[in-house]
């Protein structure tokens, strides 16, 4: 009962590193559990023109540490409902990176990218490969942990949980 | 193989030996959520079939983040958590009993040696008593709170020794933001980190609190304090690293000679000596929060503002950790104090910190904070400016109107 698409090709929107969750949705947006709310303001502060600008199904790129910051799970969550379809970024902070899988939100890691604004990108998810067809260079992403991506393939940890009952490495 | 004291802390919980890397699914002694969290994470309880919490007494839930509720909104999202609290049967620490951090060192949900899972980044704060503490989001903490477990990757750690005696007047918030600039804020990131030295062994648990604290601003799933010269209101067993524990990397740092220091915008690591923002006008100061807003960081503005007045262009704000760490600054004079100087007391929480509520900077205003963070937008108002500092630089600072170094004041 896979709810993850696992391929994707759609536009980049590129941003920096460090890109902390105060950016991503700041606090005084984040008390709410209406979603679209929380898309309204994503990456406000980072880039006012980001939810005029995002389709359905594109792709956020960031630089390292990406997520940094507070655990709200509201970050990922702003960023799912706006659109984006999955995040690659040159690392993550580690509670970023959980939430992202937990709400079924794909993130690659790939340490070397070099995406520029505006590529056209291809993603298998499943093999964790993307295609840069705009500078035609493929990247092969960090592999995630069999629990994770177990995680991501029942679409999130609450459908994991339902079907499992319980955690299995 | 020796072992640090995350892999003995996890071996104890899983049953076996287990290294840097493995990965387990354990048991935790505790755990909690607060109102940014709480109500994501009550919501994927119930999608994820949870009926009953895994242990009532081992549960909480604390309104810390917006409290009072500053709108409607918010006031049902805390209606939604004081049900759900007494459905369950579990504590839910209200409105001004405090920020989670410090109820739960004051309450004893977490001990030495525990394994600790909170909706909240600075849980990690627990690493001061010799636990292993990790932040999580919203939707693994409602799974805490269903199984009583987590699954975690047994991280590497980081040693920071610090060798030397901080000087007088320099206090451990100057420690752990000198550090921060040194290791960077990806710089620990899925790593777990061990504060080992002199330097920490004299310090109270609150010092240590404000230690750990800060784990999470170089991006560590943990950060423990070690034990040596750690004291508790009751008995417990410390947790050790072996001799030949492997750590990933070490840093050695002589802090003898340390000066005040200074976080300026807009990210916790960008750590400089107080003399390079020294002359800085500010337009408000804030002590409180997880980080600093205990007695001891009251109690040195107070020594600082005692008799004195603050700027008259700096307004200044107090936000106790706790009602009892505000009950012990009324019992000894620290909150008169204060207020004679003309600082404002708000509820116990989280307060400005997070920019929801009860003092949101303007535009083109710059803040002197003691808090942990100062990425743009944090306070709430993305046009404004985030120095960090100890309470002693926020309180001389408060005084003068722009940042100085609080040794004079002190020494």
């Amino acid at each position: 009962m896979s709810e993850v698409q696992t391929n994707i090709k759609a536009k980049a929107h590129v941003y920096g590193d460090h890109i902390d969750t105060d950016r991503i949705i700041p606090g005084k947006y984040t008390k709410t559990l209406d979603m679209t709310t929380l898309a309204n303001h994503v990456l406000e502060d980072l880039d006012p023109n980001f939810n005029k600008i995002v389709q359905q199904g594109d792709i956020l790129v960031a630089g390292i540490n990406f997520g940094c910051g507070s655990s709200r799970e509201q970050a990922p969550l702003a960023l799912k409902k706006s659109g984006v379809s999955v995040v690659v970024a040159k690392d993550f902070a580690r509670i970023f990176f959980r939430n992202a899988i937990n709400i079924g939100l794909p993130v690659l890691e790939i340490a070397d990218h070099n995406i520029q604004k505006g590529a056209e990108l291809d993603i298998d998810l499943k093999e964790g490969n993307v295609k840069d067809l705009t500078a035609g260079v493929t990247y092969t992403a960090t592999k995630l942990p069999d629990i994770m991506i177990n995680i991501l393939a029942e679409g999130g940890l609450v459908n994991y949980l339902t079907k499992y009952g319980d955690y299995s490495l | 193989m020796g072992q640090t004291i995350s892999e003995k802390i996890i071996s104890n919980h899983v049953g076996k030996k287990v290294y840097a890397g493995e990965l387990v699914v354990s048991e935790v002694d505790g755990c909690m959520a607060s109102d940014t969290t709480g109500p994501l994470t009550i919501k994927a309880f119930h999608e994820m079939g949870g009926k009953k919490v895994f242990n009532p007494d081992k549960c909480a839930l604390i309104i810390d983040h917006a409290a009072p509720s500053p709108n409607e909104r918010i006031a049902n999202l805390h209606k939604m958590m004081r049900d759900f609290a007494k459905e369950q049967g579990m504590r839910l620490f209200e409105i001004g009993e405090g920020i989670c951090h410090q109820v739960m060192v004051e309450n004893a949900y977490v001990k030495p040696g525990d394994i600790f899972i909170g909706a909240d980044s600075h849980t990690p704060t627990y690493g001061a008593l010799n636990a292993f503490a990790c932040g999580v989001g919203s939707t693994d903490l409602a799974a805490t709170m269903m199984t009583g477990k987590i699954w975690l990757k047994v991280p590497q750690t980081i040693q920071i020794n610090c060798s030397g005696k901080l000087q007088e007047g320099v206090t451990a918030k100057d420690l752990i933001l000198f550090l921060v600039g040194k290791v960077t804020v990806s710089g620990a990131t899925y790593q777990a980190i061990e504060f080992t030295g002199e330097a920490f062994e004299g310090l109270s648990l609150a010092s240590r609190m404000t230690i750990a604290n800060m784990s999470s601003e170089m991006g560590a799933k943990t950060g423990i304090v070690h034990p040596k010269g750690l004291e508790l209101n009751y008995d417990f067993e410390a947790i050790t690293p072996d001799e030949d524990a492997n750590y990933i990397k070490t840093f050695d740092f002589d802090v003898s000679g340390l000066e005040p220091q200074v976080s300026a915008p807009e990210s916790p690591d960008n750590v400089h000596n107080i003399s390079n923002y020294e002359g800085t006008k500010i337009n408000y100061a804030f002590i409180g929060t997880c980080c600093n807003g205990r007695l001891e960081d009251l109690d040195i503005a107070a020594e600082i503002l005692k008799g004195k007045k603050i700027h008259p262009d700096v307004r200044m704000v107090i936000a106790p950790a706790s009602q009892s760490v505000l009950l012990d600054a009324i019992s000894n004079g620290t909150m008169t104090t204060l207020i004679e100087a003309g600082a404002s007391l708000i509820t116990s929480g989280c307060g400005p910190c997070v920019g929801t509520h009860q003092g949101v900077p303007a535009d083109g205003e710059v803040v002197i904070s003691a808090a942990n963070r100062n990425f743009r937008g944090r306070m709430g108002n993305p046009n404004s400016n985030i120095y960090l500092g100890a309470p002693s630089t926020v309180a001389a600072s408060a005084l003068e109107g722009q940042i100085v170094n609080p040794k004079k004041y002190l020494v």
